[in-house]
């Protein structure tokens, strides 16, 4: 018989080529277009990216503008209901850097979770929440910037279905036009994650704890680059191109080591409903899929990923796989909640760290970070709580970095 | 022995079958999401829950293009839970989207009330009670022990503590409150009801849970009584 082989020094001078990403060549344009038409024609308002802005390449090439203030922080409310230091670490992350933003009370979540969970809605509903959000975020002045990897994606879907279908718009113009709300779509639908990748230089610059013995395994949401994939930013820089450039260029950034796995694509075994009502499939592909094969192919330290929902289910999930003699044992935190704790976050004011279920000790002793004084401290916030005589932890509280405020030499 | 046991609901009329397809089809989404198949089966390799289920977007997929009614009932009652709604299967090299398809044969099967979504939603109404009242989908009074044991002891740990430790975050939207995420204004939530009241929502629960449709219909009924905005 007859084989075919290649040298291998084609095959490498081959993979090391550079694909040209094209715009122009892309599978999918790009929807500013069509909505710029829209606005031309007076269908809707598009709201700017305010500036000042970093641009960044997305999947197929096309230039996204990631605003950097005047940002109105669309919450998530898996994250401020169970994981509060998520979104804690985001604000603090711009108080730190002094940038102006909102935190709305005039917002609702996407209720995308319960839409992906029963169904329980429909498109006209769903469009018309969006729509009112970011009605609420242009009245402000300020930009949206989506916290949840669900509502980032499921806000793309509604989005491509709102430019596509005119009875869809009209039904969402007749919902907003009775509750006084103008049609406005933002030029960018930005996620919380990209601002962090547009800054993570910034907050790299700022860091007081060394990273650089810590290995790290990403896992990219789903809804972030697979649903309407064409907004997600890619870089050569960071694995190629080949996988979303969010979250791994943080943990380069911060001097962490990025380590791939073979399971990277797959979801976390969230599942919507299953997490809350069928959690055996939810922990079993947690823990078989994912948590497994980043412990056996990479071993990390932690676990990073950018949407409330694979936080809890890689987090929660391991407490009973452990149970079952499942590798398992590695601390799972937001992007956000990584850049704090580099940054010198206070471990439980605003990293909020007691919420989770994973052991994150080890990973702060590694930093040679000593906790214990710190939860000794947020126990005494929680007695004076209890006794009446302190309302609740502020921000006057939690601003200053903790080596900061003890004088303590960076270890960078 | 035959991969599916094709009797199992020879009792429901062809007409049924029929009348529920056509509502998934006539959904102006439908022709976004299906545009053939391969049969490559990318899309089940990719799939969380070809893993663990019986399962498969694959033949979701061929059997709307197919048409083939008696299997779309049987995915219509017994699969499209299954689904984990990650859009894994959006890899399709077709540009299929079976984890849309499935979420229109989803509304179809709620809108309609099916014995079967009925059941499998049973669980979920408190989730459906908390998004359409406090427009979030889950609080930190929802995390008990009793729900969650197999979450480790913090859920013990955290509910034992939930006013204190929400009360010790720095964060103004979300200190101290216990029944929502974060606070939401009276208004924006009178607007979010408007929504739900006049995208049909609300007859929507009627379809799948009366009793949880009365406690939600009055408490949006009185609010938007308030209003202008009832017809």
């Amino acid at each position: 018989m007859k084989t075919a082989t290649v040298d291998l020094d084609q095959i490498k001078a081959r993979k090391a080529q550079i694909f040209p990403r094209d715009p122009n060549d892309a599978p999918t344009h790009d929807m500013r277009e069509e909505l710029f038409e829209l606005e031309h024609k007076g269908e809707i308002i598009v709201q700017r990216v305010p500036e000042p802005y970093v641009e960044v390449l997305t999947k197929f090439g096309r230039t996204k503008k990631i605003p950097i203030q005047k940002t109105w922080h669309h919450k998530s409310c898996g994250q401020c209901g169970h994981i509060p230091g998520y979104s804690t670490s985001i604000f603090w992350l711009h108080r730190q850097l002094g940038l102006d933003f909102i935190d709305p009370t005039d917002q609702t979540s996407c209720t995308g979770w319960n839409y992906y969970a029963s169904a329980t809605s429909n498109a006209v509903a769903q469009a018309a929440v969006m729509m009112r959000n970011f009605a609420a975020a242009y009245e402000t002045g300020y930009f949206p910037t989506i916290h949840c990897g669900t509502s980032f994606g499921h806000y793309k879907e509604a989005r491509e279905q709102l430019v596509k279908h005119q009875d869809l718009r009209d039904g969402v113009r007749r919902v907003l036009d009775k509750i006084g709300k103008p049609l406005v779509i933002p030029e960018e639908i930005v996620h919380y994650s990209e601002w962090m990748h547009a800054l993570r230089n910034e907050f790299a610059k700022r860091q007081v704890f060394d990273l650089s013995n810590i290995t790290a395994c990403v896992h990219p949401a789903c809804h972030y680059h697979k649903i309407v994939p064409e907004d997600a930013i890619y870089d050569w820089e960071i694995f190629g191109g080949q996988r979303t450039a969010t979250v791994t260029g943080l943990i380069q950034a911060l001097g962490a080591t990025p380590a791939d796995y073979s399971t990277w694509f797959d979801c976390c075994g969230f599942g919507f409903r299953h997490v809350l009502v069928q959690r055996d499939f939810t922990r079993s592909f947690a823990v078989q899929r994912k948590i497994e094969v980043m412990i056996m192919e990479a071993n990390p330290d932690v676990v990073i990923t950018h949407d409330t929902g694979c936080v809890t289910t890689l987090d929660k999930s391991q407490f009973s796989g452990k149970a079952h003699n499942f590798k398992v044992g590695v601390p799972v935190l937001s992007d956000a909640q990584l850049a704090a704790l580099a940054m010198g976050a206070h471990p439980f004011r605003v990293l909020q760290l007691h919420w989770h279920s994973a052991d994150w000790r080890p990973l702060l002793d590694k930093i040679g970070l000593d906790w214990k004084p710190y939860w000794q401290e947020f126990e005494d916030d929680l007695a004076k709580i209890r006794r009446g005589e302190k309302e609740g932890v502020t921000w006057a509280d939690s601003d200053t970095p903790i080596r900061q405020r003890e004088n303590v030499p960076t270890t960078v | 022995m035959a991969y599916r046991d094709n009797s199992k609901y020879a009792d429901v009329p062809q007409e049924t079958k029929q009348q529920l397809f056509d509502q998934v089809k006539a959904d102006e989404r439908y022709n976004d999401y299906l545009y053939g198949c391969y049969e490559c089966g990318i899309c089940v390799s990719a799939c969380p829950s070809a893993r663990f289920y019986d399962y498969s977007p694959r033949v979701i997929a061929q059997t709307m293009a197919r048409e083939d009614i008696d299997r779309f009932y049987e995915i219509l009652a017994d699969d499209i839970w299954n689904c984990a709604q990650c859009f894994s299967c959006v890899r399709c090299p077709r540009q299929n989207n079976p984890g849309g398809l499935v979420t229109l044969i989803r509304e179809v099967a709620v809108r309609n009330g099916l014995k079967e979504t009925r059941e499998v939603l049973q669980g979920y109404s408190r989730v459906i009670y908390k998004v359409m009242l406090k427009g979030n989908q889950v609080s930190p009074d929802m995390l008990r022990p009793d729900f969650f044991p197999d979450w480790g002891p913090w859920v013990k740990q955290f509910s034992d503590n939930m006013r204190e430790w929400r009360l010790a975050i720095p964060t103004e939207t979300m200190r101290g409150v216990t029944d929502a995420a974060w606070k939401t204004d009276a208004k924006t939530l009178r607007e979010l009801y408007y929504i739900w009241y006049s995208t049909g929502n609300l007859d929507l629960i009627k379809e799948v849970d009366p009793g949880l449709h009365d406690l939600i219909a009055e408490v949006v009924e009185e609010e938007l009584a308030e209003t202008e905005w009832m017809e």
